[in-house]
């Protein structure tokens, strides 16, 4: 449950953000989060609800686009997803793969009330 | 009112990250070897310390950074061995930060060989927090059962080294060390793996054998 953690820490950048961008409010955060990022995006999403509240952030709703974990083989170049987390090329078997998605926690968007 | 959308694309755990690049490169800096330590609790990584301590023996120095939710227990048995040892109450949290790292790190002598970093028990939370060590271990006991791998991908992708500890309760346990073994190669092709007993003190040989080659080549770096 390191979720909230990461909550505050998403908090510090939209403070930031919406400072930089002098905006009123903040009204949708959307987030990519990779299957193997190491969080769990309902925790997240309460996290969000419980921390936003008398934040700049307190109406804003959040969208999370989630990310299935994407190798590709460096010997055979095919591109795979990997839902099992094995890592081993489905073609040829070869154990150098290369990790080309999945493992993201980002803050993608936000939009805001200027 | 007007509305405007901002595309940020920025790691949550940037800062983070950020933190973890520095304590690693001044540990670096130093000569020292840093080793985080993850597990769920009971896996015996602080036994495993007071093992890799007696083989380490006075040629080298050693520092442990104790994680625990509450008490000092770890600390004062690691100190019982004449090793320093810093502990990081987290108050709760169920795992170590490089914030939490760095607001110790003056105490941490410049002479040390080896510095390690036993981990809150946890085997989630943890494997999302790089703390600037050159070299991440998961521990896992046989009594825990041999499919934590596939249940736990993040610490067992996330890692270095895998530990396979209490392995002289096989006999009693439904504990497969070829399935065990397996499956987190199948998720971690370049995991190197030990398999030991810190009670009975076996398999120490090899894995301090290990981190001693991995000190020489950051001094050789």
């Amino acid at each position: 449950m390191h979720e909230l953690s990461i909550v505050a820490n998403l908090f510090e950048i939209l403070e930031e953000k919406a400072k930089e961008q002098k905006a009123k409010k903040i009204v949708m955060v959307k987030l990519q989060v990779g299957s193997l990022s190491g969080v769990v995006p309902e925790f997240l999403e309460t996290a969000f609800d419980i921390y936003k509240k008398e934040t700049i952030a307190d109406e804003a709703r959040l969208e999370m686009k989630k990310v299935p974990l994407k190798i590709q083989c460096q010997k055979c170049h095919a591109e795979m997803v990997k839902d099992d987390f094995v890592f081993i090329c489905s073609k040829c078997g070869s154990k150098e793969l290369k990790i080309l998605a999945g493992t993201e926690l980002l803050l993608e968007k936000i939009e805001l009330e200027i | 009112m007007q509305k405007k959308e901002v595309l940020v694309l920025e790691e949550l755990l940037g800062s983070n990250k950020k933190i973890a690049t520095e304590i690693r490169s001044k540990l670096q800096e130093k000569g020292i070897l840093t080793i985080n330590l993850l597990s769920s609790p009971g896996a015996g990584k602080t036994t495993l310390l007071e093992r890799i301590a007696e083989k380490l023996g006075p040629d080298y120095k050693m520092g442990v950074i104790e994680g625990d939710i509450e008490t000092e227990r770890d600390s004062e048995r690691i100190r019982a061995k004449g090793i320093p040892a810093w502990q990081i109450i987290t108050g709760g949290a169920c795992h170590l930060e490089a914030k939490m790292v760095a607001k110790i790190f003056s105490e941490i002598p410049a002479d040390l060989d080896f510095l390690f970093i036993e981990n809150v028990g946890n085997l989630v939370c943890p494997a999302s927090y790089d703390l600037g060590e050159n070299i991440r271990c998961v521990i896992l006991s046989t009594p825990e059962g041999d499919d934590k791998p596939k249940k736990y991908p993040k610490a067992f992708t996330t890692s270095d080294c895998l530990i396979i500890n209490k392995i002289d309760l096989v006999p009693i346990l439904p504990f497969n060390l070829e399935n065990a073994t397996k499956e987190a190669l199948e998720i971690n092709p370049k995991l190197k793996i030990f398999v030991a007993s810190a009670l009975k003190d076996s398999g120490i040989s090899e894995l301090t054998a290990y981190f001693l080659s991995s000190l020489h080549k950051l001094h050789h770096a």
